[in-house]
């Protein structure tokens, strides 16, 4: 049995209100708010980066795998806001946790799917018995554009999976992904802000990816849609993974427990791995999980998880979603922007 | 630019918060010691500081000095851990009014510095309340 | 050893003083104290500074001013230990002529401070403290104090008012002295509106960034006593003591253990007690250092040091007249220079030359000054011959 050993997810403490920034650029925010289902998204502090961020979800992740780091073989961390251009983060992440040198590491990039690709190899690699356990982590502090409509959702957090054959809590059944060049979301090398192509982000790439990967996947498996007891799917915001889910055939009450980004904004690669969190945060054995990301560019992974027994005794063994949900604390438009690098600050020399 | 061997040695304080322990009186230090103050020993281990503890003192910068002027204000504080090292460390997401002395923290992995535009970035570890 | 005395004291003004270069305040305070003396050489030169390096880029400072002062080829030598490189240098220029290496030392303490910015100042003070696990944490020497600051008021119930009387009363007894850095009066309102800079320390609880010089003449006892017309004061004790360099490994926040061992050798050494002592200059450095200093000197108990301060006790006219010259925050705290200019404060007041701040019947003095947060200390006894 192969499958997830350990699981963590981060927040940061900070939040700011779709009011708020809708108040900036005088727009509607209860028409914004009925369209996007976002009400409030995370913003990191001045000193949280998607590497603090990316420590401090796989410390969780190894209080709950209760492994010696040293036994960890591989670590990849997917991001698309990291610190440096050239320079892994995965090096500072397993010094941090204490696991390396005897470690592959790598870094990933591939828009939203960063995280749940590096949890893919992850996973790749234990299946292929080159490491006793792999971590894949999926970390982000993205940025959005002033005035941009991604300016609403772009948020901060992440989700870091232990995959391991010992002590599995959730056992990895299926995997399946789906891949295209689809130009929809992109940025270039040495740009501060993303672009993107609107409505056609939508059809030609979220929709098309994700319908056809969780199908594939199902159909892989032989898995019906009333077999899966949750479907977390990537969601940019709170009513793209509805709609999907709908075109699908699963029910609200399938989606709703993976669904995040309503109080938490998006977290790019850490966004559907963060939805997987708070799943395995309340799932019962036995119980079934598909889980189908997206990363603008394009592609999904879909993984299906079966959970194990195993899960109930861990769980609590680190903070989970909810408990970080509690935690915040609301701030003004303009803390934002000094936050978040908007405000052009005099250089130091 | 920054002095880097410097930053890379610090790595196991900073990033794991490896101190010592004295074989000998028991004695735990942070950074790690050759010789013990204490008794004088030189039988030293290498020694994991756990990673909770309460407020001893507290203040809040209001004026930083060069390199952390983008971080003011902020709080900094004496923490005694539960083993009873004590350390100095930046008290962070915590409103100023909630920090007092007595009060219990846990240490984070965070920024202690930028590096501006060009440099490396140094991290290490910060408190937060839990209370 | 051979007994020592001071034949010639010097100082410069204290402040912010754009048209003075470090070498400039050297030669100044050198020649006040090499008149003062009415000597016509030098045997050797001691110097106390902090860090000239980070502050106006030149090291070496020994031998630029030996060679400044015109005096190649006698020794010239720095002792830096952070705030108290001064009264350290003191301490070695006495060695030097108690061993009978010498018999004419020139002590001199300088620091020229104001070339740079505050976030850089504070950087380059932030360096005597333990720059990788204090100073890389984002924390400032008022962030130190305040510390201890913020544990004493826990632990004893200090007042924001005990606290504001320090500053109140050393402007009073600076406002009198022509060379110190501040001449203006403040009130208890004033401190206390004052911005806030580490909490609870306010602008007004710190000493100042001031450039300055001060310097000293020594000679062993016996030819001072027929030497010339000065009027030589003796060095009954001194003593050193040091401490750890962080303030988070202390046993204790709120106690200075480097001052009072460096007091217990003072005292030995001198043969004297606290209630001998007459008049003392202790570094001020923030207020809450004055009142942790008249208790670790052994002159109020720990934990009563605010009592007395607001009682009037430590006033010129009080029971212990603590910085009759308006201590480091009314005269100015020019880093290295301090040490140097707290000895030139009690001789000042020991010959009867204080004017209006002179306390009367002065005959024993003692002055405490200490390095970064209390990690090196060093107190001196100065005595009426």
């Amino acid at each position: 049995m192969i499958g997830i050993v350990g699981y963590g997810s981060y927040i940061p403490w900070r939040r700011i209100k779709i009011d708020e920034i809708a108040k900036v650029w005088q727009q509607d925010s209860q028409i914004l708010k009925k369209s996007i289902l976002v009400y409030e998204k995370t913003v990191p502090s001045k000193d949280e980066d998607s590497v603090t961020i990316a420590v401090e979800a796989s410390k969780n992740a190894l209080k709950r795998a209760n492994i010696n780091p040293k036994e960890i073989g591989a670590v990849y961390v997917g991001s698309e806001s990291k610190p440096y251009a050239v320079k892994p983060s995965a090096t500072i992440v397993a010094e941090a946790l204490g696991i390396t040198p005897e470690v592959h590491i790598a870094d990933y990039e591939f828009a939203c799917k960063g995280g749940s690709e590096a949890v893919f190899v992850a996973y790749s690699i234990v299946k292929a018995d080159l490491a006793k356990f792999a971590m894949g982590v999926g970390s982000d502090t993205s940025q959005g554009a002033p005035k941009d409509a991604l300016e609403y959702t772009a948020s901060a957090g992440g989700a870091s999976f232990i995959i391991g054959k010992e002590n599995v809590i959730a056992e990895i059944l299926e995997t399946y992904s789906y891949a295209t060049d689809t130009p929809d979301f992109w940025r270039r090398d040495g740009q501060f802000y993303p672009m993107h192509t609107g409505p056609f982000t939508g059809e030609k790439a979220y929709f098309k990816h994700i319908y056809n990967s969780a199908l594939g996947c199902m159909k892989k498996l032989g898995i019906s849609v009333n077999e899966i007891n949750y479907v977390v799917f990537h969601q940019p915001n709170g009513s793209f993974p509805r709609r999907v889910g709908k075109m699908l055939g699963f029910k609200n009450e399938q989606i709703e427990p993976g669904l995040v980004t309503p109080y938490v904004g998006n977290t790019y690669s850490g966004c559907s791995l963060l939805g997987l969190s708070a799943v395995l945060d309340i799932a019962k054995p036995g119980e079934i999980i598909l889980l189908t990301s997206f990363g603008s560019g394009a592609g999904s992974d879909s993984f299906i998880f079966k959970v194990t027994e195993r899960l109930n005794e861990v769980r609590n063994k680190a903070p989970i979603l909810k408990e970080m949900l509690e935690n915040k604390k609301y701030i003004t438009y303009s803390e934002y922007a000094y936050l978040r690098g908007k405000i052009l600050m005099r250089k130091e020399d | 630019m920054y002095m880097i061997p410097k930053i890379w040695r610090e790595f196991p304080q900073r990033y794991n918060l490896l101190g010592s322990k004295c074989n000998k009186c028991g004695a735990t230090y942070f950074p790690p010691r050759k010789i013990c103050p204490k008794c004088k020993s030189m039988d030293i281990s290498e020694y994991k500081l756990p990673e909770s503890g309460e407020i001893i003192s507290y203040t809040i910068i209001r004026s930083a000095p060069d390199g952390f002027t983008n971080y003011e204000p902020y709080a900094i504080g004496v923490i005694k851990l539960i083993d009873g090292t004590k350390i100095l460390s930046q008290i962070v997401d915590t409103d100023f009014e909630n920090i007092d002395i007595g009060k219990k923290v846990k240490l984070v992995f965070r920024r202690l510095m930028d590096g501006g535009e060009t440099g490396v970035i140094t991290y290490g570890y910060k408190a937060v309340v839990t209370e | 050893m051979r007994e020592v005395a001071i034949i010639g004291i010097g100082i410069t003004k204290f402040g912010v003083l754009w048209d003075k270069s470090l070498r400039d305040l050297a030669v100044e305070a050198s020649i006040e104290a090499i008149n003062d003396a009415k000597i016509d050489h030098i045997d050797s030169i001691y110097i106390g500074n902090y860090t000239s390096g980070t502050f106006i880029e030149q090291e070496h400072l020994a031998a630029l001013i030996a060679d400044y002062l015109g005096m190649n080829p006698i020794p010239s030598t720095k002792i830096e230990n952070a705030c108290a490189s001064g009264g350290v240098a003191f301490k070695m220029g006495f060695l030097e002529v108690a061993s009978g290496s010498s018999d004419i030392v020139l002590v001199l303490g300088v620091e020229k401070m104001t070339e740079v910015l505050t976030p850089r100042a504070s950087y380059s003070l932030s360096l005597a403290c333990d720059r990788e696990y204090e100073g890389m944490n984002g924390i400032t020497f008022p962030g130190l104090f305040a510390l201890v600051a913020k544990r004493y008021m826990y632990e004893f119930g200090l007042t924001r008012k005990q606290l504001s009387l320090v500053p109140v009363k050393n402007h009073k007894n600076a406002s009198k002295n022509l060379k110190a850095h501040f001449q203006n009066l403040i009130t208890v309102e004033d401190v206390e509106n004052s911005p806030l800079v580490a909490d609870p320390l306010r602008l007004y609880d710190c000493s100042p960034v001031s450039d300055g010089a001060a310097a000293v003449i020594l000679m062993p006892l016996e030819l001072a006593k027929n030497y010339k017309n000065t009027k030589p004061i003796k060095i009954s004790g001194i003593g050193q003591a040091s401490d750890t360099i962080s303030i988070y490994q202390r046993d204790s926040l709120v106690t200075f253990n480097a001052t009072i061992k460096a007091a217990e050798k003072a005292y030995k050494m001198a043969n004297k007690e606290p209630k001998d002592i007459d008049i003392i200059e202790v570094h001020d450095c923030f207020s809450i250092a004055e009142i942790c200093a008249i208790e670790d000197l052994g002159f109020f108990p720990k934990g009563k040091g605010g009592e007395a301060v607001e009682a009037g006790l430590t006033e010129i006219e009080g029971k212990i007249p603590v910085n009759p010259s308006g201590g480091l925050k009314g005269k100015g705290h020019p880093v290295g220079a301090t040490g140097v200019a707290q000895i030139v404060s009690i001789v000042e007041q020991l010959r009867g030359e204080a004017k209006e701040n002179q306390v009367k019947n002065a005959k024993i003095g003692l002055t405490q000054n200490i390095g970064g947060s209390g990690s090196t200390a060093i107190v001196t006894i100065l005595e009426v011959i």
